[in-house]
């Protein structure tokens, strides 16, 4: 009884640390009240283990906080994708573990347990892969080949053949393949997909660990299982909403890796000649321009080239009383929020920083937008070109601006294969370079 | 049963409306807090181990302990340390 009010009173601790990340001046808050949560309801489990067993438990527990904490310390802001996938992976795993158990000690509840097996099975392969990809042990392009899209039909049909035969045999070696074959999907389905979907895909592997803890909940009769796994799986499901919106792609798309494909490359610009220009030539007008918007893409996450640019910013405000503002496209970088993190780890103010859909129209008033590592995002195609494969995507309207800066390293079309025309626009200016190497460049001219 | 389909349910509206209100700005944080919170299987891992019946599902729970951790411990320092950086201007 006493167990109950207090797994309640975590349960209401974790709804109010979600809710704390309303806004930043109540997040931190809200962390410390997950945290405090999380120790109300460990020590309860705790409590109820009999005195003797204790020991082997305290020791895993306190392995797993060692590991945590140390990587969650110091892993590089840059590294942080990765090291959310891997989490993600984790979560996932000990899911598997406990449905194992569970089957090993003669489970009573078959069905919360294939649940939590199969999702959890997915959660952990699929974030492994998604973590080798964004670590760079895997290439971050997607993966294809023949047959991929039969195969994984086949895979998933199988699992689910399983599935419904464990469920009504209760033979366990049907419980152990379907595992196993999910752990295999898992890997299959995260494979063909390409960098610039991973804010997705970390989304859905988010909303997996939930779901696998969703079952798990209903495999114990858990209730602070199944609330919080839920809430985790509404979450991760309204960040995929959020992403696949922003992409102005399906969520069948991504995961059949449909996304990444670029045949429909209509428009062809192999005559056109984009201007490109030196760092000192940027200076220049950025010095004599009363508003700058700044565009971080991918790249700039790549060069890590954010302190540069907040250093850049800073400068034109101070010195040349500059209005300079940041533009975040939802999919900018490799998950949701990408932009955001790195910006605020520069020290950028975050009420500097706009949502898309709050400075587009401030682009046609702007001075100078300076596009640094991004480019599918600021893709006019996207509005005018029906047969484009990011037709529909919604974009920043950069091209609106008076003078526009592409910080590249070559022409190359963006990830989804598209050639954007506002290279080839009159009021564009390309700076080749690496994003951080350019912009500290810039930053030295305007020193002077 | 109905109870647990129940409380699942309203869990799914709470968590609907508790994560609309999130600021997009905040996103990659919100991961790393669910991460965090969804480590709380490590409940079913504790009892689990604490009550098993044959070596092979104690090791099984408590590698589940284990991984669940990893995920608490990492997922609370990652969004402290994503956290700690997002501040307004400095007052001067």
């Amino acid at each position: 009884m006493m167990s109950g009010f207090l797994y309640l009173a975590a349960a209401v601790l974790f709804i109010l640390s979600i809710r704390g990340l309303s806004s930043p001046k109540s997040a931190r808050l809200g962390n410390y009240l997950g945290i405090i949560g999380m120790s109300l309801a460990i020590a309860t489990a705790l409590f109820a283990v009999p005195a003797e067993r204790l020991l082997p438990i305290i020791f895993a527990l306190a392995l797993g906080g060692i590991i945590g904490v140390i990587s969650g310390q110091k892993v590089k802001i840059t590294a942080l994708p990765q090291m959310i996938a891997a989490f993600n992976g984790l979560g996932g795993g000990a899911a598997v573990f406990l449905a194992g158990g569970e089957i090993l000690s003669g489970g009573l509840h078959p069905l919360a347990t294939s649940v939590g097996a199969v999702i959890g099975a997915l959660a952990f392969s699929g974030s492994m892969v998604a973590f080798a990809k964004l670590q760079g042990i895997l290439s971050g392009k997607g993966l294809k080949f023949k047959f991929q899209h039969a195969l994984n039909l086949v895979f998933s049909a199988v699992t689910l053949v399983l599935f419904v035969a464990y469920l009504v045999s209760g033979q366990t070696e049907l419980f152990w393949m379907m595992t196993i074959l999910a752990l295999l999907l898992g890997v299959l389905l995260v494979l063909p997909i390409g960098g610039a979907d991973m804010p997705i895909v970390i989304s859905v592997l988010n909303a997996y660990s939930g779901w696998a803890g969703v079952g798990v909940g209903f495999m114990l009769n858990q209730t602070l299982l199944i609330i919080t796994g839920t809430i985790v799986g509404a979450g991760g499901a309204i960040l995929a909403y959020v992403m696949t919106k922003a992409m102005n792609s399906s969520l069948k798309q991504v995961m059949l890796g449909q996304n990444s494909k670029s045949e429909g490359n209509s428009s062809d610009f192999s005559d056109a000649v984009a201007k490109s220009g030196s760092p000192t030539d940027a200076a220049f007008i950025m010095e004599n321009a009363e508003k700058i918007i700044i565009v971080p893409g991918f790249g700039m996450a790549a060069a890590r080239a954010q302190h540069a640019v907040k250093e850049m910013a800073d400068i034109l405000r101070k010195k040349y009383h500059v209005d300079v503002r940041f533009a975040i496209h939802p999919v900018a970088g490799r998950m949701p929020g990408h932009m955001n993190v790195l910006l605020a780890e520069a020290n950028v103010p975050y009420d500097e920083i706009f949502e898309m859909e709050d400075i587009n129209r401030e682009f046609a008033t702007a001075d100078v937008a300076y596009v640094i590592g991004a480019n599918d995002i600021t893709n006019p195609l996207a509005k005018s070109d029906p047969s484009s494969p990011i037709y529909g995507m919604p974009v920043l309207d950069v091209g609106a601006a008076k003078n526009v800066f592409f910080v590249k390293r070559s022409l190359g079309s963006g990830y989804a294969g598209v050639e954007n025309p506002l290279f080839f626009q009159p009021n564009t200016t390309m700076l080749y370079g690496d994003a951080k190497a350019v912009t500290e460049a810039i930053v030295k001219e305007l020193e002077k | 049963m109905l109870d647990l389909m129940i409380i699942f349910v309203l869990s799914a509206f709470i968590g609907y409306f508790v994560v609309w209100g999130v600021t997009p700005a905040l996103y990659s944080p919100l991961m790393s807090v669910s991460n965090a919170i969804s480590g709380v299987i490590i409940l079913g891992a504790i009892s689990a181990a604490g009550f098993a019946e044959s070596k092979a599902v104690e090791v099984c729970a408590l590698i589940a302990v284990v991984l669940a951790a990893i995920n608490i411990f990492g997922g609370f320092a990652v969004s402290a340390r994503m956290l700690a950086m997002f501040k307004t201007k400095e007052k001067k």
